[in-house]
């Protein structure tokens, strides 16, 4: 079975509100200094998912792990051969920096095909930068082929998957032919982290890289539809009013007393 | 002047209250003479309803509704081949399980801009602006969505009001917003052959009132330490009868389910009163309730971002704060 993982490395999600900056021009975001970035955290959920895959198989099953960006940190990218992952296709180019979702998901498309078939495509269910939750579903379209979103368990079934995904009031479970795409959330549990040994068998292996122009899209397909004017900070609401007392008991009713006076209790 | 194509959802109370929402932001795209044609597909039985929209389509077909949850292939096709044939331009969906899915499908079959979670959109020049949260809520971003075709726009619950049409949908005698033109297109040429097929279902057993509904939320976050103190949010919860909350690594410890889950990737609330507990206001979980109209915050640590997003704070140990403010709300009440 051959597994494809999408992932993509963003700026460290985990920072507090107050570091969070844009930069001068104020429509590109500017990570906080000595922060390295990460892959996305949906996108390790989704390696995650892939190794489970793998482990449980009785027949060979290789994960390949594609990623679309510009100025990679290889380390960070390794983690995913590090946690179990075979191979890490980088389509690493400047203009990729100029894609929007639908031209992201051209490029994936295009690599999918060049690197497959694939029976499954695994992505995390959004990116934490743009949050933007619609390129995988865009690529299932290109590819026509099946989807299923924010998925917290996959199992393999010969040419079929099954799949539970997560809905507002509980879960669902959906049998879905392959080759499908599954996107992929933090309920099914927490990414492992890299051993040792993994770390050195990653070392040892280098990404295949690829420059956009050798995937043999026309510049009509990569053209941005969707075009950022402008990033803002919002402005946070101020400062809370705050309640006081002799010790957090006595605080806990006053703040009782208080919201009783706003008539909110 | 526009036409606006709305994606409609009917529930267990009819119409949904996004749906509606979704009508007053499509009556002010279209602009004066312009017209609202609103679609439902898979919808059980439903009678035209008294939406303020120019015409309805209301689509049946067996391989719609609940059989199609899993991956929506047949609401996809039946909508992109509707919208294919009606070329409005602007093509409205609710952020919902069946919006996140559907809206991109079709806006990438229908080779049209898209955006989603998006909190405003207006007319600029013959583009649409929409301005949408970025970076978990972090930033908020302004697109300009070009392209050829109809744009497809996709809105966060709670973006819009809802409340201006809810007298006309349950009142047959207001003239203003009575029954929509219904009109004809058969669904069953544009469905394919289904890829998939929903096995089960599982209901997480909730007693009380929805979180969504909730007018009072009390959430906890990883502060609490454990799953107990959670049995204490339930009681604070159901005195002042209201839903329980919860920060995404309360729900990734396993100490409360993730349909609890407030925030980006979880439930968005709004209610009268958010009270939180060992919450530190991380943007993503902010993004599910920022909207709320009071956030109360207890947390130790008096530099906790939530305290610049709340309107009363206390800086204090929750095990000491909140059985002395159960009990006084107790005696008060
Ligand atoms: C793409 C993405 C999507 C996300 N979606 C969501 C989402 O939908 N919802 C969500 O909630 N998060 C979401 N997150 C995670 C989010 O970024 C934060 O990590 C999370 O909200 C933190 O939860 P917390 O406030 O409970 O924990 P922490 O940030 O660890 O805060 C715990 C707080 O408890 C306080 N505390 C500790 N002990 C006590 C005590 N005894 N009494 C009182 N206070 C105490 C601490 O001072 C601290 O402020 C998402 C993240 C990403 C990247």
């Amino acid at each position: 079975m051959r597994i494809a993982v999408c992932a993509k490395q963003v700026p460290d999600p985990d920072i507090p509100p107050s570091q969070f900056k844009l930069s001068s021009s104020g429509r590109a975001v500017e990570p906080p200094r000595n922060v390295s970035p990460v892959i996305n955290g949906f996108d390790l959920n989704a390696v995650e998912a892939a190794v489970r895959i793998k482990e449980s198989a009785d027949s060979d099953t290789e994960i390949t792990v594609i990623s679309v960006g510009h100025g990679f940190a290889l380390d960070v990218m390794k983690r995913a051969l590090a946690t179990g992952a075979d191979r890490l296709v980088l389509v690493d180019d400047p203009s990729a920096q100029d894609l929007d979702a639908a031209g992201t998901a051209q490029v994936l498309a295009a690599t999918l095909s060049m690197h497959g078939p694939f029976d499954l495509v695994l992505c995390g269910r959004q990116a934490s930068d743009w949050d933007q939750a619609h390129v995988p579903l865009f690529v299932a379209e290109l590819m026509d082929i099946p989807c299923v979103t924010v998925a917290r368990r996959i199992d393999i079934d010969g040419a079929s998957a099954t799949v539970e995904r997560v809905v507002p009031d509980g879960y669902q479970v959906v049998e879905v032919a392959l080759p499908a795409l599954v996107t992929v959330s933090n309920e099914l549990g927490e990414p492992r982290y890299p051993a040792l040994k993994g770390i050195m068998a990653a070392s040892r292996k280098q990404p295949e890289v690829h420059k956009l122009d050798e995937l043999g899209l026309t510049d009509e397909q990569i053209a941005p539809m969707v075009e950022l004017i402008s990033l803002e900070i919002p402005q946070r609401q101020g400062r809370a009013e705050m309640i006081d007392g002799a010790d957090d008991a006595e605080k806990g009713r006053n703040l009782a007393i208080r919201l009783r006076h706003e008539r909110l209790i | 002047m526009s036409v606006i194509l709305i994606a409609g959802e009917t529930g267990q109370q009819g119409v949904t209250q996004q749906t509606l929402e979704l009508v007053t932001a499509a009556r002010s795209l279209a602009g004066d003479g312009g017209e609202v044609i609103a679609v439902f597909t898979g919808a059980q039985d439903a009678v035209a309803p008294a939406l303020p929209a120019d015409s309805v389509y209301l689509l049946k077909h067996e391989a719609l509704g609940e059989k199609d949850s899993g991956t929506f292939d047949a609401a996809t096709d039946v909508l992109s081949a509707l919208a294919s044939e009606l070329d409005p331009d602007i093509i409205l969906f609710a952020r919902t399980d069946r919006g996140s899915v559907v809206a991109p499908r079709l806006a990438m079959r229908l080779r049209s801009a898209f955006a989603r979670d998006c909190v405003a959109a207006a007319w600029d020049a013959g583009d649409v602006i929409v301005t949408r949260p970025v970076h978990g809520g972090n930033a908020n971003a302004r697109f300009r969505l070009a392209g050829k075709g109809p744009c497809v726009v996709m809105f966060r619950p709670g973006a819009h009001d809802a409340g201006a049409h809810d007298a006309g949908a349950h009142d047959p005698a207001s003239s203003t917003t009575s029954s929509p033109e219904l009109r004809n297109f058969d669904p069953a040429p544009h469905i394919r052959e289904s890829r998939s097929k929903l096995l089960r279902t599982g209901q997480e057993q909730k007693e009380g009132v929805r979180l969504e509904d909730a007018e009072v939320v009390v959430s906890g976050g990883r502060g609490l330490g454990g799953p107990e103190p959670f049995t204490q949010l339930a009681e604070l919860a159901d005195l002042l009868g209201g839903a329980v909350g919860a920060s995404r690594a309360a729900c990734d410890a396993g100490w409360i389910d993730h349909s609890h889950q407030v925030g980006l990737t979880g439930k968005s609330v709004s209610p009268r009163l958010y009270l939180s507990f060992g919450i530190s206001g991380a943007s993503q979980h902010m993004a599910g309730c920022s909207s709320s109209r009071n956030i109360v915050a207890v947390n130790t640590d008096a530099d906790a971002s939530i305290f610049g997003d709340a309107r009363f704070g206390v800086v204090g140990d929750w095990e000491k704060v909140l059985p002395a403010f159960i009990s006084a709300v107790r005696d008060i009440s």
